[in-house]
């Protein structure tokens, strides 16, 4: 389904302020690592072979960008994937329903040509 | 959003509904103003399939469409997008029951793609068409809509280039 790549566009505004975020591979794996399951810092640090500080940063910059939420239960902080991106599956669904009732439209001349057709041969039969 | 305007478009045609039904599940739902053997009618004919399958708006090109629509039977659609050069998009059905259901593979993807199902459901004259596309795994689904995995990994390569080469990018925007 190609034409889903065309929502990319739509999210462009969110991928803008995303940007400076996502440039970094560490990040992104972060991010991927999240997609799977919540981690803790400490887990995140351990898995991508930093020190706690350097993922603290990198956890905050992709806090900021609304990419990630953080939840501190007793001395364990939690991380999760963030709001963005439940924002972004609504757009994208958005987006897959206008591309379907554009087709449906579509469709809808389609069958009403079929049923004007069917109309006029039962005509010409009783004729 | 806007309740007025949608309630009166409502009024105006059929409404559209989609639903991520679950993790792998979407459900598209449209009800047509005809019987189910005409609706049935237009998804089976190439040549009226061609009609409606891509409409202006999407700014695509459908170059051909062959459709062998019986159990086993392969379809194969030439897309292009832009000018580029056209894709192809392609499966096979797996249920043809006129005028009442509809079920085919999406194989261009491999095996991440969908099996659809669409079934006709007719109700004094008119029909309710449901259209239920059951991916793989939840990554699949994920990577075909909202990640849109590939072209976001394209976008953030391009991104990395440009930031290894910030005065060229700049010389071009």
């Amino acid at each position: 389904m190609r034409h889903i790549l065309n929502h990319m566009v739509q999210y462009s505004r969110a991928l803008d302020a995303s940007f400076a975020a996502l440039s970094d591979a560490t990040r992104r794996g972060v991010l991927e690592q999240l997609g799977r399951s919540d981690a803790s810092i400490t887990n995140l640090a351990e898995r991508f072979h930093m020190t706690l500080t350097g993922m603290k940063k990198h956890v905050g910059v992709l806090e900021q960008a609304g990419l990630v939420t953080t939840e501190k239960v007793g001395r364990v902080r939690t991380c999760k994937i963030g709001p963005r991106r439940l924002e972004e599956e609504t757009a994208w669904i958005e987006k897959y329903r206008q591309h379907w009732d554009a087709r449906f439209d579509e469709l809808d001349k389609v069958v009403e040509e079929l049923k004007r057709k069917e109309k006029i041969d039962e005509r010409k039969k009783r004729e | 959003m806007n309740a007025r305007r949608e309630s009166e478009a409502t009024l105006m045609k059929n409404r559209t509904t989609v639903e991520r039904k679950s993790e792998r599940e979407l459900v598209v739902t449209r009800t047509f103003d005809a019987p189910a053997r005409l609706v049935f009618e237009a998804w089976t004919r190439p040549e009226l399939f061609k009609k409606w399958w891509l409409p202006k708006s999407m700014g695509m090109v459908l170059h051909s469409c062959d459709m062998d629509v019986r159990v086993g039977g392969g379809y194969r659609l030439a897309i292009s997008h832009g000018g580029s050069d056209p894709g192809e998009f392609f499966g096979r059905y797996l249920e043809v029951t006129p005028p009442s259901r509809l079920v085919w593979t999406n194989d261009e993807a491999g095996d991440a793609g969908p099996v659809t199902t669409v079934t006709f459901e007719e109700r004094g004259g008119k029909t309710l068409l449901v259209m239920h596309e059951l991916y793989p795994s939840k990554e699949a689904l994920d990577a075909a809509g909202t990640g849109a995995a590939d072209a976001m990994n394209e976008t953030f390569e391009q991104l990395d280039e440009l930031l290894v080469t910030p005065g060229e990018s700049r010389g071009r925007s």
